[in-house]
């Protein structure tokens, strides 16, 4: 006999991340700090787009920005893990 | 380490601190304020940071110059908040026991930190208006 599993007793919650903005983006979004839920799996360009998508005038913000996470700086494809520190910074501008 | 400061920076202390006896060839990178820019004159340049990467990425750069160049010191400093026209904005100091590797451990730290140090700068304009500069000419 072949068994058949419970697919939703196998589906995890969605990671739950602080994205942060600075500089212009804060001015641009209006705030400087959410939090977002972001489905498996969760990756910096999926949290990007989300945070497009959900928080008010996201859209605004460039589809690739320069990304962060926990203090280092990433890529699209770097994987989320719960309570992970997503920050968007506009290009920098140091010196 | 304090390399973000709000205060003005001190060059020559910051030279005293890295040099040593062994060190016949001492650099510094000096950043000031420029005064012309496109839109109008800029009175100032309000300076802010993600403080707590920055410093880890400081941290990080200045690593990079003790593998790379092991006799170097180094050390910076970046100003926070408004830095009026002329004023120093950034400092990075090297001394090295000879001049080639005190110039390169000084250009690494100074183009590193341009590209990787999250700093925003906005222009305060002499007609009042604001603006946020993004470009990475320095």
């Amino acid at each position: 006999m072949p068994e058949f599993t419970d697919e939703s007793s196998t589906v995890q919650p969605p990671v739950s991340v602080r994205v942060r903005f600075y500089a212009r983006y804060a001015e641009l979004v209006g705030l400087e700090q959410t939090t977002l839920n972001v489905p498996r799996p969760a990756t910096v360009g999926r949290a990007i787009a989300l945070v497009r998508e959900q928080v008010s005038n996201g859209g605004s913000l460039p589809v690739r920005p320069l990304v962060a996470v926990n203090e280092e700086h990433a890529l699209p494809d770097r994987e989320l893990a719960e309570g992970d520190l997503v920050a968007l910074l506009p290009p920098l501008a140091g010196g | 380490m304090g390399y973000l400061v709000t205060d003005a920076i001190d060059v020559s202390e910051l030279l005293a601190q890295v040099a040593s006896p062994g060190c016949g060839g001492n650099a510094a990178f000096v950043g000031t304020v420029r005064r012309s820019e496109v839109d109008g004159p800029v009175n100032a340049i309000e300076y802010s940071a993600y403080e707590a990467m920055a410093g880890a990425e400081i941290d990080r750069i200045l690593e990079e110059v003790t593998e790379q160049w092991p006799q170097a010191k180094v050390t910076m400093r970046h100003r926070l908040g408004r830095v009026p026209t002329g004023e120093v904005s950034v400092a990075v100091v090297a001394a090295a026991p000879h001049r080639d590797e005190a110039f390169a451990a000084c250009r690494h730290v100074i183009e590193q930190t341009k590209t990787r140090v999250p700093i925003w700068k906005k222009e305060i304009l002499e007609s009042g208006g604001e603006r946020w500069r993004e470009d990475r000419s320095g």
